[in-house]
Parts: C-alpha cells; structure tokens; sequence
C-alpha cells in the first residue's frame, strides 16, 4: 500500500505529466534554494544613506501607530522609559530580555522595579531589542533564542523595542540577507532559522466589531520603539 | 463543513430580505474598499509586483513536488513532523491522534480556513475536545455557532447590537448590566476571556498563508496577535495547511507580503507575521514542545495541469469578494460552503463537486472587478466561465436555462430569422414601452422585472442601426 504522501505526491506529478524532478532541472531548483535571488524590491528605500533610513523607519513606525523615541546612546534608555512610563500613567515595573541584562543601566532608575527573564502574564510592560528594523515598512524584526524569549513580544500590554541604528535596513530582504549570515555562523546551532520570526508592524489591532479599529486585542496595545544612535 | 451551495438561489433570496445583513454588510466599502486604493497609490510598483507575485507561484505549482518535499526535509531537519493528508477526515484524524497523545482537553485555535475546510472543531467536539477560537472574529461566530462569512473578517456579517447579546449569554458570570456598546467594550472583554485559555491550552492550531521550502518554517500573518499565542503557549502547535500554500524562498515570500496585507486590509504589512520552525529549542525559555505540519490536498493536486491550476495561486487576501457587486448584497453564508465571494464561486467546485456548487460559478454579473484587484492575477471571470460551460455540457442546468439556450442557438443560427424576430419585438416593446419608458411586467422575464424594470427600446435593434451607419459610410 502507497503511503498518502507517496499518492499526493504522484498526483501532482502525473497532473503536471511527468516524473519527479532529475537531473539538470533538480540541480537548477537546488541552486534557487541555496543562493535565494531577489525578486523586485519597491524603490522606496534605494539610495537612501543610514540617517535616511532611520527618518523613513521614524515615519512608518509612526504610520504603524507606534510611538517613537530618539536617543543618542544607549545609556539614555533607561531614563526615557521611566518617563514613557510615567508620562503614559503605567506601572513603574517591567520586564526585559535576558540579554539586555548588563547592557541596560537601571541604577539611575531606582524606582522601576526591573525583572529579567521571559513574560507570564502578569507584566504590564515588557523592554526588548530587535534583531533588525524594516525601514521599507516600519517593521520589526524579533528572534526567539534563550535571551531573547517570543512571551516578551505579546504577552504583556506594552511592548518597548530598542532599536540600535546600525540594525536599521531598507527591505525586508535586507534582513533576510542579516538573518541568513547570522545563523551561517555558530549561532545557529545547525537550524536555518531561530524556532520564531517575528515581524511586527505596529501595536496588535482587530476590525472585527464592524471593521472599527481597536488596538490591543490580544497583543500589545502599545508599542514604543526607542531608536538608538550608534 | 456541510455545503449548502446547491440552495444558493434560496440563500441568495433569504440574505437580501435580511435588513440586519444588509447593514452589516454596508460596512465593506469603506473598510476594504478604500483603505486598499490608498495604500496601493502610495507604491507605484505594486502593478510590477503582482506580476512578480504571479510568477512566483506559477514556478511553485510548475514544481510543487519538488518544494513540497524540500519543505518536507527542513522540518524535520529542525525537529518537525509533516502529515501528509489527501482528504479531510486524514487531517481531522491525524489532529486528534495528536491532541489524544497530549491528553488535550481544550485546544485554542487561530483562524484557519482549512480547519474549517475540514471541519475541525465538530470533529474535536464529538471526541471530546474542546476547540477554542481566538481570532475576535472567529470567537464570536463561534459563540453564534455560524460558519465564517468572509475569509479575513469572519464576523462581517454581525452588527454589535448581536453581539452583545451573544456575549451577555455566554459570559453569564459578568455583571448583567456592564456597557456593551463601543468596539473597545467587546474587544477588552473579549481579550480578558480569552487571556486564560491561551495558557489553559494543551495544543494550539494555525493556519499558515505561506510554508517556506528554503527553511521548512510555516508562516502565520494576523493583526491581533492571536495565532502568536497560541502557538507560543500550547504545549504542541499544529500547523494544518493546503499544499499550494509553498513558495520557494523567504525572498519569494517577501514579494508576496507586500501584495498580501495591501490588497486585504488596505494595511502595507499586517501587524504580526511571524515564521515558525519546528519546536522550541532546548535552551530557549518558552514555545511549543511540537510542531506539526498537516499538510492537506483534498482535491488540489488534481487542479494542476487543469484550467482551474491559476485558481491554486490564490492567497486568500479577500480583495475579490471585497470588490464583488454579489457578495456586497448576500454576503458569504449565501455561497454555502467555506469559500465565498468570487474566490469560492471557482475553488468550491472545484473541491466539492459542480453537482453541489454549480450554482456558484452563476452568481457572477461578470463585471471583472474581481480579476481587476486580484494581487496573484487570477483570470476569476474565465474561470467560472469554465464551469458554466462544464455544467451545461453535462446537463446539470436547469431545464428552463436549457430550454431557454436551445432556443437561442436555433435563432442565433439563423440570421434572417433572428433578425425578423428581434426586429419586430424592438418595434412592439418600443411601441408599448414609449410613454413609461420602462416595463413594470414582462411576460416570460419575470426573473428580470420582478426586483427591477426593464427599460423600453427605442425601436430598432443594434443590428439595424449598425446597418444603416455602415452603409452612411
């Protein structure tokens, strides 16, 4: 007895009329998965230098509806976000990413209570960083790995993203291009890509009650990017 | 699911007397309609890029074995099982074999329109499992107990006053007397509901609007956030998906993205779309402990190498039943089966049978809207005119259509004839016709007169005037 995979398999060759693949034609598809080629990418980003794309991130993240801070370096963070807290009327508690730990000075922040791990639930707002920013769409690109858990991304209502200007790109096949070379290295431990991509354009949102935007329906209702120079 | 597309003219006739759907479904124009033209005149390229699109997924179904089975190698390369189904009681089998091995009690569910192709959560509550829906608008379809009727916005079809009395009946422990009257009162209540059963979940199931070949990663894109956790929290996460859903690279995706949200929701990327491969791994410190691909065909790999092959590079954005004339009047419970719109008018016969859905292929007025904003460029019109084609061929019209054409072609074969004939009935409406200019009643049209008037002619047929400016000349 065929298995089903063997039947589907032999349904598809014999609408198409003919065998599997072989040969020269095999060979050709192998090479279209081992080096990727881009397909047409919009010329919205073509030609712009670092600053240009972090002014076009700047614009579509606010498009997104997300919220943006500026800093010139990454000791500033901290303080922006007690302020972000405060000024939003939010709890002075969060949770951060593993591998912000050390990065990120709290001493000057002494009143903010900081725990460190991945989200359960109970955590109104989570800090973590990206591994690239989409300036083409304001999109985020976040990986899941031990220091960088997927629970922080959804779970708590507000989301803050650090964003260091070197991790900036035009198109979203930038950071593939990014992704690709990373996991090549060490890092990747064998697998093609991290068990979770994230790509988030904005704050979570629903049009299900009559097709009128709502945001937070089960993810963040905020999202606030702080974009670092340098 | 069971199809009623064999009653569409009944369903059709019920949706347009119902005066609470037809003010639902007013709400498309300016929710689909127009946020789509705007964000499309903000990128001059997006002409090029549903070409770009359309070539990418023709080379896929050219060689969809071959990616089939590459996608098939990278999850198991990254610790994934793939379950290759032919039909939908394999996939329902091949879940619940998963959820009995989790001893799963509840499974939560992002929105799926192949889960309801197979018609997942009966199955999982007849084997005492509980499915539960956390798209919003797929919870409160699940709470009406309705099918979707739209494949991105399954609640479209419900106004919020419904709604609140759904909810104050299943959400019987809150106070009785709570607001329910914004968006934000059923959005929060819904997400506070919702919050525990993501960590209650024993499984979480998804769709996916594309598998990788290059990485073996499925790919989920929502604007809630809720198929995240549900894969994120349940102990396993189950992707189940039809086989035409491969593209080759994440490249190839990236060109598919930029079509995918625009020609939906007017949005130029949704807020969440993330690319899931295989479990969580070891070190990392949460995600599911299994991954599953169930991988369905149902009736698909025979569409290859068929006229209806194009129909298979759908991506299920909505744009056409977004921009149909029919669906804005009936709505997508009309079509009877899963699919609605002009999408399903093709894909339903295709996968149940012209016998139950060659109704569909008819409820078209062929004003090309939908081949207009379709991102993939797929010929709809040409395609159900196919099926129409198949379905009087084989004698499934009805016999006053047949009747009706048989006559037709007599005339239309004989041109003095046809001529006499139509000439003589110019003069005699356009006599009759003169003072109202219209006709209230026709005799043998009152398919036609009975929801519109017809218009009276002037007097002369095309042909005659056509005549007579040709010989002017």
């Amino acid at each position: 007895m065929t298995s089903a995979r063997d039947q589907i398999l032999g349904s598809i060759r014999k609408s198409l009329g003919r065998d599997a693949l072989g040969g020269e034609a095999a060979a050709a598809l192998r090479q279209r998965l081992a080096s990727p080629a881009r397909n047409l990418i919009p010329d919205r980003t073509a030609g712009l230098d670092d600053s240009g794309l972090v002014r076009q991130l700047v614009t579509k993240l606010g498009e997104a509806a997300c919220t943006v801070d500026e800093v010139a370096s990454l000791d500033e963070v901290p303080g922006r976000i007690a302020a972000w807290l405060q000024r939003e009327n939010l709890p002075a508690r969060l949770v951060q990413a593993p591998v912000l730990q050390g990065g990120l000075d709290w001493s000057k922040t002494p009143t903010l209570e900081v725990k460190t791990g991945t989200a359960d639930g109970s955590e109104d707002t989570s800090v973590t960083p990206v591994f690239a920013a989409v300036s083409e769409t304001g999109t985020l690109m976040l990986q899941s790995d031990v220091a960088t858990p997927t629970g922080l991304n959804f779970l708590p209502e507000n989301h803050i993203a650090v964003v260091r200007r070197s991790q900036v790109v035009g198109p979203l096949e930038d950071a593939w291009a990014r992704l690709r070379s990373a996991r090549a290295g060490a890092e990747g431990g064998g697998h093609t890509m991290p068990r979770t991509v994230n790509l988030i354009t904005g704050p979570s949102r629903t049009g299900d009650i009559e097709q009128k935007i709502q945001m937070g329906a089960h993810g963040p209702r905020r999202l606030h990017v702080i974009v670092v120079d340098g | 699911m069971q199809s009623t597309s064999h009653s569409f003219k009944q369903n059709a006739h019920h949706a347009l007397n119902d005066a609470t759907l037809q003010r639902a479904l007013g709400n498309i124009k300016t929710g689909f309609q127009e946020k789509r033209r705007q964000v499309i005149e903000a990128l001059p390229e997006f002409e090029s890029l549903r070409d770009a699109g359309r070539d990418i997924k023709n080379h896929t179904l050219a060689n969809l074995d071959f990616y089939l089975e590459r996608f098939e190698e990278n999850v198991v390369a990254n610790g994934g099982v793939v379950h290759w189904c032919r039909t939908p009681a394999e996939a329902r089998e091949t879940i619940l074999a998963i959820c009995r091995r989790r001893n799963a009690k509840t499974v939560t569910k992002g929105k799926s329109m192949v889960a309801e192709e197979i018609g997942l959560n009966q199955y999982l509550e007849a084997n005492a499992i509980e499915p539960v829906e956390t798209d919003l608008g797929e919870y409160i379809i699940q709470l009406r107990n309705e099918p979707p009727s739209h494949i991105i916005a399954p609640a479209i079809h419900v106004t919020r006053e419904q709604i609140a009395d759904d909810f104050r009946r299943h959400h019987a422990d809150l106070d009785p007397n709570r607001r329910l009257e914004e968006p934000r009162d059923f959005t929060d209540e819904a997400r506070a509901k919702l919050r525990d059963r993501y960590f209650q979940a024993d499984v979480g199931i998804t769709g996916a609007n594309f598998l990788i070949a290059e990485t073996g990663s499925t790919v989920i894109v929502t604007n809630e956030g809720n198929g995240d956790m549900t894969q994120l929290l349940g102990k396993a996460h189950v992707v189940v998906a039809s086989l035409e859903k491969v593209v080759p690279t994440l490249d190839d995706a990236a060109t598919i993205l930029r079509l995918l949200a625009r020609s939906a929701t007017g949005q130029e990327m949704s807020v969440y779309t993330t690319f899931s491969t295989g479990p969580r791994r070891a070190e990392d410190l949460d995600g599911p402990e299994e991954f599953h691909v169930v991988l369905l065909d149902n009736g698909r790999s025979a569409m290859l190498g068929t006229e209806f092959q194009d129909m298979l590079r759908c991506i299920r954005c909505a744009a056409c039943m977004n921009h149909c004339p029919v669906y804005a009047a009936v709505g997508g419970h009309a079509y009877g089966w899963v699919y609605p719109g002009p999408m399903g008018a093709v894909l339903t016969p295709s996968l149940i049978g012209i016998e139950e859905a060659g109704h569909l292929p008819n409820a078209s007025t062929f004003c090309g809207r939908c081949e207009s904003v379709c991102p993939m460029r797929i010929p709809l019109p040409k395609m159900m005119r196919h099926y129409r084609t198949r379905e009087f061929e084989r004698g499934l019209a009805p016999p006053k259509a047949k009747a009706g054409l048989k006559l037709w072609a007599f005339l239309a074969t004989r041109p003095t004839l046809y001529r006499a004939l139509t000439g003589m009935a110019a003069r005699v409406l356009g006599a009759f016709g003169r003072r109202a200019g219209r006709f209230r009643s026709l005799p043998l049209a009152g398919g036609w007169t009975g929801v519109r008037d017809m218009p009276a002619p002037e007097g002369r047929t095309f042909h005659a005037l056509w005549a007579e400016r040709r010989a002017a000349r």
